[in-house]
């Protein structure tokens, strides 16, 4: 019987194989991890949307668990993400906030005034360089910080009402009993 | 007739202007020194865009990898080294930005893998060799050599010996 076994083992190899494949088949290779999870977010000093005279940084985000979302108007995945965030602020779970990510002024805040403004304040980013800095590489994203201003997730891709009861408030309540 | 020939001038003439055509996006960046200009482009080629995943930050013509090469191209005029640079972007978007993936605990299967699959591949080779040297060996029986040493004798001359 043991001498037979030995012929099993290429049908495991296949089996592990194709295990493989498909695990590398069903991951999307558009998600790229950042690297910034874990570390504090970066500094940034820009003016706000809806006043080129007042400024807003970083230090803003701190002292509360905050979400910056970045997004566009030129970006129509964020036009399909906006009502869930505009009903996401209703709840008053987190301090929502924006990064406003190579765009026009007076589109942003049309925009705005048109659909509705979930954001407490948004940073305005024209030529992305924040954007670069917080390692944006489209839009829509979303990061979640801690307390201390420490990033714990980001999202990339639109927010959903799944992606919100799935992943942001889970670790909501994880930061909030933490602290 | 003339017509295919017309498509095919046509298409070559295609073929011939897409280079063409890719390297405009690197003529807004220009160092004074050629071999400057030659590292930068040599740098650029060495980091992979995030938005056209297989394309290097020099090929690629997406909004993101123009900005990130005006970021490459600022960081150059100001001194820094490529290290530097390399540093900056991996900080920001993960070794994901390298081509070539640095050696840590993460990568060794990459790196050493195949290797591994060598040594194993060659054990196996060495291991399956010596079993058919034994095998053939053993396929001669002492009364055979025995038999066969006597014949060697006799000058390799031998009659059938079955009854």
């Amino acid at each position: 019987m043991a001498r037979y076994l030995r012929y099993l083992i290429p049908l495991l190899l296949f089996t592990l194989l194709v295990g493989l494949l498909y695990r590398g088949l069903s991951l999307d290779p558009k998600l790229v991890p950042s690297p910034l999870i874990g570390k504090p977010m970066p500094g940034f000093t820009l003016t706000r949307l809806d006043d080129p005279d007042k400024t807003i940084s970083d230090a803003d985000l701190k002292g509360k668990i905050s979400l910056l979302n970045v997004w566009a108007t030129w970006c129509t995945s964020c036009r399909a993400e906006h009502e869930t965030l505009v009903e996401f602020a209703r709840t008053g779970k987190v301090a929502i906030y924006g990064l406003n990510y190579k765009d026009d002024r007076a589109d942003a805040q049309r925009w705005l005034m048109q659909l509705g403004n979930p954001y407490i304040a948004n940073a305005f980013d024209p030529d992305g360089r924040t954007g670069i800095d917080w390692g944006v590489y489209g839009a829509p994203e979303t990061f979640i910080m801690d307390k201390h201003g420490i990033i714990r997730h980001k999202h990339i891709g639109p927010l959903t009402g799944q992606v919100i009861a799935s992943e942001i408030l889970p670790l909501i309540a994880k930061l909030e009993a933490s602290e | 007739m003339t017509g295919r020939i017309f498509t095919a001038l046509a298409l070559g003439l295609l073929l011939y202007c897409g280079p063409l055509q890719a390297t405009t996006t690197l003529e807004s960046f220009t160092f004074p020194d050629p071999e400057q200009q030659q590292h930068f482009k040599d740098l650029i080629k060495q980091l992979r865009c995030l938005v056209c995943q297989n394309q290097s930050l020099a090929d690629s013509d997406a909004e993101l990898a123009h900005d990130l090469r005006a970021e490459v191209y600022g960081m150059m005029k100001d001194g820094k080294s490529d290290q530097q640079v390399i540093d900056f972007l991996v900080a920001r978007y993960g070794d994901f930005v390298l081509y070539n993936p640095p050696v840590k605990p993460s990568t060794w299967l990459i790196w050493f893998g195949p290797f591994v699959l060598l040594l194993i591949a060659l054990w196996l080779l060495v291991r399956s060799l010596r079993r058919q040297q034994h095998v053939t060996q053993q396929a001669i029986s002492d009364a055979d050599r025995q038999r066969l040493e006597q014949v060697l004798r006799a000058g390799g001359h031998e009659e059938d010996p079955r009854p």
